[in-house]
């Protein structure tokens, strides 16, 4: 270039001899990089472990809200050397089928290796297919599941879950407002409570305590029966004693005041007693419901390997008592060894391993009821009843 | 050429908008259910079955979203006009307060009523002590808290385009209206309130639209009775899992909406739109 054309250029022009050099360092490189790494690779390989091969992370793992402590998700990355990926995007069992309906059923990767869904939901995911097999022989833990939670209708060996928690759905309500405190589920249609009852927006909830208050079984549940609950609760819409459908945002309701007796959930009320000692939890004598949610790995999940080896860490005792500590509703594993792990760390001594809601006892659990398992049909059938009435159309 | 710049924008439409709507069309024309699949035969009894049954609701929705324009516009235009011609240099604040609301996901701001409106609280309690409300009167679970907030929620977007066709008016129209013996309230009527008629009408179907097919506001803030239609196509599509309900539903729903529209824009007139 002469003088006069380097004036105003920071840098010569590229020429052809500049491209020439730049392919030859590309073509050296990319030859090269196969020895460098198995250079690198070769200095791991001296002493592998058999967590490392099997291990392949990161953990793609999709939870309810509010559903673990702060603790557990680092320690399980820092003993096993993977990374959690926990996502809180699950809120509805029906929302978040709808999310995977499209992935799974045209048999794609949903991105995630655990989920979590409420007992009917794995159901209709096993009947689908969409649920890869668990390996027991990579989680030893789940021998410590607790004696009642082994066989199920939906899972009968445990094939493809482990549940995750278990609560009851029962009655959360205030006495303050009410004026006395209440045994039985009839007590809830109360005239003198008109307007100030919610029912939940979850069938099996609402329909399964309705039917134990006309004196039903919702484990042996037929549609016959579902059609006398929701004539029951038309009755009490139709005179306004209903309030409102409510998902878990019945608890800004029983703060408030603005309900006085609502279909409920134990781990929300047991939080929601904190700011309000005046709630109180009512285990009716007729019964209640008793549902849990389960860990469960999709069809096509990439990392199963490191899902099994999570699942067996949650189910130690001590991690257990770890969740507990933040979660309250009821652990999945013997609860013997989880109330001794938790009595070494509660605030309060009692606080949670004297807790009913926590650690039921056996008569409490004899009165729980588990909604019977549907067949498409029946389940069909039962939701349009459902929806027709919470949509005042029935 | 100018074809060429139209492009990106028909794709947009072609790509997120013919497709789904054709794919819609198709599932309305369904028949099965999620257990045995859905086959497609042409099954145009879904929109006849879907009407007759949910019909009701399609009136209660229009009804409120109806009401809930007419009470937005009357709260939104006089505001509209404050910052508008009155504000002075303070426009852009009281601009950035009426969007501020906003900030906030449509979920809190609808949750943060159920807190305002509760039976205890000092809304009710001033309500009854006017005797607007009865003794036990209350506003949540009733038509009032959900027609309320869709107003709420919506009344940025009917506020917006009234400020901006008021602002493009030339205040020298109203000094001319003036000087021909107009006094104020004539000279608006005349002059300022036919030239906001654009903004009026894009006010009223940014906001009519939206509310009809609303299912916050009903879910969050109303009982059994208050639900609309969009609780309907939500409660088909998730949890009873009719596919071709739903889509036929939406259909209807887009379909009524454009005959309101239309009607509506007969009404105004479109050389006011020009």
């Amino acid at each position: 270039m002469t003088e006069f054309e380097k004036i105003g250029t920071t840098r010569r022009a590229y020429t052809r001899r500049d491209f020439l050099k730049g392919m030859g360092v590309g073509a050296l490189s990319v030859a090269a990089s196969p020895l460098i790494a198995a250079c690198a690779r070769a200095t791991e390989e001296l002493a592998p472990t058999p967590e490392e091969l099997a291990l392949a992370g990161p953990l793609n793992f999709s939870n309810w809200p509010y559903y673990i402590d702060e603790q557990t998700n680092s320690d399980f990355e820092s003993e096993f050397g993977v990374s959690v990926n926990y996502i809180e995007d699950i809120n509805d069992n029906e929302e978040f089928f709808a999310v995977m309906q499209p992935l799974l059923s045209a048999g794609e990767d949903s991105g995630r290796d655990i989920i979590v869904l409420t007992d009917w939901m794995v159901s209709r995911f096993i009947n689908l297919g969409w649920l890869d097999k668990l390996d027991k022989s990579n989680i030893p833990n789940a021998e410590l599941l607790r004696d009642g939670m082994r066989n199920v209708a939906f899972d009968p060996n445990r094939d493809y879950s482990l549940p995750w928690q278990s609560g009851f759905t029962a009655i959360g309500y205030n006495p303050t407002l009410t004026g006395r405190k209440l045994t039985s589920l009839s007590e809830i249609f109360d005239p003198a409570f008109a307007g100030r009852v919610t029912m939940l927006s979850e069938m099996r909830d609402t329909l399964g305590l309705t039917m134990l208050g006309l004196g039903l079984d919702p484990s042996t549940a037929t549609v016959e029966d579902a059609e006398a609950a929701v004539a029951k609760i038309k009755e009490h819409i139709d005179n306004g004693h209903i309030r409102r459908f409510t998902g878990n945002d019945y608890g800004t309701e029983l703060t408030t005041g603005d309900a006085w007796v609502a279909y409920a959930w134990s781990g929300d009320v047991i939080q929601l007693q904190l700011d309000n000692p005046d709630l109180e939890w009512l285990f009716p004598e007729e019964g209640f419901m008793l549902w849990s949610d389960n860990m469960l790995i999709p069809k096509g999940a990439q990392h199963k390997a490191t899902a099994e080896a999570y699942m067996d860490f949650v189910y130690r005792p001590e991690i257990q008592a770890q969740i507990e500590n933040f979660v309250w509703f009821i652990p999945p594993v013997k609860h013997d060894l989880v109330k001794e792990e938790i009595a070494k760390i509660e605030e309060t001594p009692g606080e949670l391993s004297e807790n009913p809601l926590i650690f039921p006892t056996e008569e409490d659990l004899a009165n729980a009821h588990i909604f019977k398992p549907l067949d498409e049909d029946e389940e069909a059938q039962m939701i349009e009843l459902f929806e027709s009435v919470a949509l005042d159309l029935y | 050429m100018p074809y060429l710049l139209i492009l990106p924008g028909l794709t947009w439409l072609a790509v997120f908008f013919l497709i789904p709507i054709f794919t819609l069309g198709q599932v309305s024309l369904q028949e099965g259910t999620f257990a045995e699949g859905f086959r497609f035969t042409w099954h145009w009894q879904n929109y006849p079955d879907l009407v007759s049954r949910f019909g009701r609701l399609f009136v209660r929705s229009f009804g409120y979203a109806g009401i809930a324009t007419l009470l937005a516009f009357l709260i939104g235009y006089p505001l509209a006009y404050a910052i508008a011609f009155r504000a002075g240099r303070y426009k852009n604040l009281f601009l950035f307060l009426v969007i501020l609301p906003f900030f906030t996901s449509y979920l809190i701001r609808t949750l943060a009523w159920k807190i305002i409106l509760a039976d205890e609280g000092f809304v009710v309690a001033a309500l009854q002590a006017l005797r607007v409300l009865s003794e036990d009167g209350r506003l949540l679970a009733t038509r009032t808290s959900v027609i309320g907030g869709i107003i709420y929620n919506f009344l940025p977007f009917m506020i917006l385009p009234i400020y901006v066709s008021l602002e493009k008016i030339d205040k020298r129209l109203v000094e001319a209206a003036e000087d021909l013996y107009a006094n104020s309230p004539r000279a608006f009527w005349k002059v300022v309130f036919p030239l906001s008629l654009p903004g009026v009408f894009a006010g009223s179907l940014l906001t009519f639209i939206p509310a009809a097919g609303d299912f916050v506001n009903a879910q969050l803030l109303g009982g059994p009775q208050q639900q609309m239609i969009g609780n309907v196509i939500q409660s088909r599509f998730l949890r009873v899992l009719d596919y071709p309900g739903a889509a036929a539903m939406s259909f209807v729903l887009m379909a009524s909406i454009l005959v309101a529209v239309a009607l509506y824009a007969r009404l105004f007139g479109t050389e006011e739109l020009m």
